[in-house]
């Protein structure tokens, strides 16, 4: 792959809102990316590995639970440097900061919010380091849009719980040593339950030959007779609202996220546009390259303006989860196409790993698609403003 | 050892440089600032001393309150405390000033300045630091070891390389060397977190004569159009006859 010669847009001055912190954080993550990421990016996703090296480094930039306060092993930081850490990672590559959003918004999230102060204690500091990584079970195969109808269930045994069912398309999954795990009780009601590598009857089976995602580790979570200690029940939330919660957080950095890989697909290409002859002159000198360039700034303007202002709400604790949604799928769908556009200024160049372009565009997909499909997430809109839920 | 670190704030390496007032004055619109490399080059030095020989750093900027993130950013790489002078830094000589005092009230051993900032490229500011001070004096430095009161300094000099040795206290002229590329850190998150508690504390500046003054800049004029030629022989012809550089 060609040297990262990346060069951050931003065109309406958005850094002027930034704090000096948040500039600090933001460029921390950025230098490190460069320096540890897209070097060796493209070969891991080519290969289909994860490359294990970077969880040390993640750590190290708090990509995992920066919001997290300090006396848990967080960094205490805001929502807007989330946001902008995960920017960052993003602009490297979707998979390595779904990793870094699984950990944050989907382990210890829930931990830190529904746990005991037993589990924060134990689990936290160790998740913040990268000395322990997590993942969440929730999808299951025969439910995805719908959670409610999870089959996966346990029953209350005494002296400890014993959980029964499967979960697939869980990232992280083949290496993480623990899993937030959602289930029904014998009531029905769905718990959060952490089950940790090692309990006899668990297994984390890897799902491959995918297209994209290809340098994050994905996989199944099977439970079979699993013995689940009681006190690794998450007490303060049930109900589908706990998991929809970490969804939301999760959520909100991939609306940051997708800003990344849509800088870097718009910059790749407008470097390339400006450099590529053709016709005896630049290719950027031509209406309709100028075209696919001029909108892919101002997509990426609005949606800088939409996450930054959906940092603030959040900050404030008054973000809801449909003005997530509609930062989700607004700003997914602005990076996929941007990276479609991109592909087409590169010509065949395009399509080879030489580019980041390809990679972020199959990446893209699954982002699309996961923590709420684009469509589902239009529909919890339409919900909203209408007043009328057209799920079914 | 007590350590100071005097660090520019400079244009990025990567920043379009304008000019305003009629080209007297650098247009910092939409420009990035960094730590001075040749002035980074000498910090993580100074971690190094920190981590292996306990020693304190401070660091030291003169400049308006726009610098504070790029000493913020030193102080997340790990110098312990930040001075900054309030004061635009247009004069080599004044900057020096500004320097000397700060040095002369901290009582440091080691002062590591970078050769020159790589924005007005003035190269001053450590040999005047040397002589208001009276302090021994190593520029161009490569690579720098303390064991008690000696030093051990290589200078880069023409063709090769210099080995001194000196006591402290000592001024250095640092540079790419004092520390490789590759050495140099990213601010990691316990370390941004641990400089929002660090103490940076500004002082005014004290009289001094700015004993130059900026009346214009020009840039580089345009590249011209190249001339492409089919053979070597017709290359020799044209650099000898036309261009008479050979």
């Amino acid at each position: 792959m060609r040297p990262d010669l990346f060069e951050a847009p931003d065109y309406y001055h958005l850094d002027d809102l930034l704090s000096e912190e948040h500039k600090l954080v933001r460029d921390a993550a950025r230098q490190w990316v460069k320096r540890d990421v897209s070097p060796i990016i493209e070969a891991y996703a080519q290969k289909a590995e994860f490359p294990k090296q970077i969880l040390g480094g993640l750590a190290e930039i708090g990509a995992f639970g920066p919001y997290i306060p300090e006396a848990y092993g967080g960094a205490g930081l805001d929502q807007i440097s989330y946001g902008l850490i995960m920017q960052e990672i993003e602009r490297g590559d979707s998979g390595v900061r779904s990793t870094a959003s699984v950990q944050s918004s989907l382990v210890m999230y829930p931990i830190y919010t529904y746990g005991t102060e037993e589990q924060r204690k134990k689990y936290l500091p160790k998740l913040a380091s990268g000395e322990m990584m997590g993942c969440f079970g929730l999808t299951e195969p025969n439910h995805g849009s719908n959670p409610s109808g999870m089959e996966t269930k346990f029953k209350d045994m005494g002296d400890h719980y014993l959980l029964n069912g499967a979960k697939l398309w869980i990232s992280n999954s083949p290496f993480a040593d623990i899993a937030v795990v959602w289930a029904k009780n014998e009531e029905g009601r769905i718990h959060g339950l952490i089950v940790e590598r090692g309990m006899e009857g668990f297994s984390t089976p890897e799902t491959h030959n995918k297209w994209s995602l290809r340098a994050s580790a994905t996989g199944e979570l099977i439970f079979d007779n699993v013995k689940v200690p009681k006190a690794n029940l998450l007490p303060n939330k049930s109900g589908l609202g706990a998991p929809l919660g970490c969804l939301d957080s999760a959520r909100y950095g991939i609306s940051w996220g997708a800003i990344g890989a849509a800088m870097d697909c718009y910059d790749t290409a407008l470097r390339y546009a400006k450099e590529r002859i053709q016709f005896g002159k630049p290719i950027a000198a031509t209406q309709l390259q100028q075209k696919k360039l001029a909108e892919m700034i101002t997509e990426i303007t609005k949606a800088q303006l939409l996450a930054f202002r959906l940092g603030q709400l959040k900050n404030e604790g008054k973000a809801t989860s449909a003005q997530i949604s509609m930062a989700k799928r607004n700003n997914v769908e602005m990076a996929i196409t941007i990276a479609r556009e991109a592909r087409q200024v590169l010509g065949g160049m395009g399509i080879t790993g030489e580019y980041s372009i390809m990679r972020h565009m199959m990446n893209l997909e699954s982002v699309i698609t996961y923590e709420g499909t684009h469509d589902i997430h239009l529909l919890i809109t339409g919900a909203d403003i209408t007043g009328f839920p057209a799920f079914q | 050892m007590k350590i100071l670190v005097c660090i520019s704030n400079v244009p990025d390496t990567t920043s379009k440089i304008n000019f305003t007032e009629g080209d007297t004055k650098f247009d910092t619109n939409g420009v990035q600032f960094v730590i001075n490399p040749n002035d980074e080059f000498g910090l993580t030095r100074a971690m190094w001393f920190k981590e292996k020989q306990g020693a304190t750093v401070h660091i030291a900027t003169v400049g308006e309150a726009s610098v504070e993130p790029t000493m913020r950013k030193a102080l997340a790489i790990g110098a312990d405390e930040a001075i900054r002078v309030n004061a635009l830094p247009t004069d080599g000589f004044f900057v020096a000033e500004q320097l000397a005092h700060i040095i002369k009230d901290g009582a440091y051993d080691l002062v590591i300045a970078g050769r020159e900032s790589i924005d007005y490229n003035g190269g001053m500011v450590p040999g005047i630091l040397a002589t208001l001070l009276g302090m021994n004096f190593v520029n161009s430095c490569i690579n720098l070891e303390v064991d008690g009161n000696t030093a051990t300094a290589v200078r880069e000099i023409d063709g090769g390389k210099e080995t001194l040795q000196t006591t402290l206290p000592l001024i250095i002229g640092g540079q790419k060397g004092l520390v490789e590329e590759s050495d140099l850190k990213i601010p990691n998150m316990r370390g941004i977190m641990m400089a929002r508690k660090k103490t940076l504390t500004v002082v005014e500046p004290i009289e001094a004569v700015k004993a130059t003054k900026d009346t214009k800049f020009d840039k580089p004029a345009a590249k011209g159009a190249v001339k492409l030629v089919d053979s070597v022989d017709e290359l020799v012809n044209l650099l000898h006859n036309e261009a008479k550089v050979i």
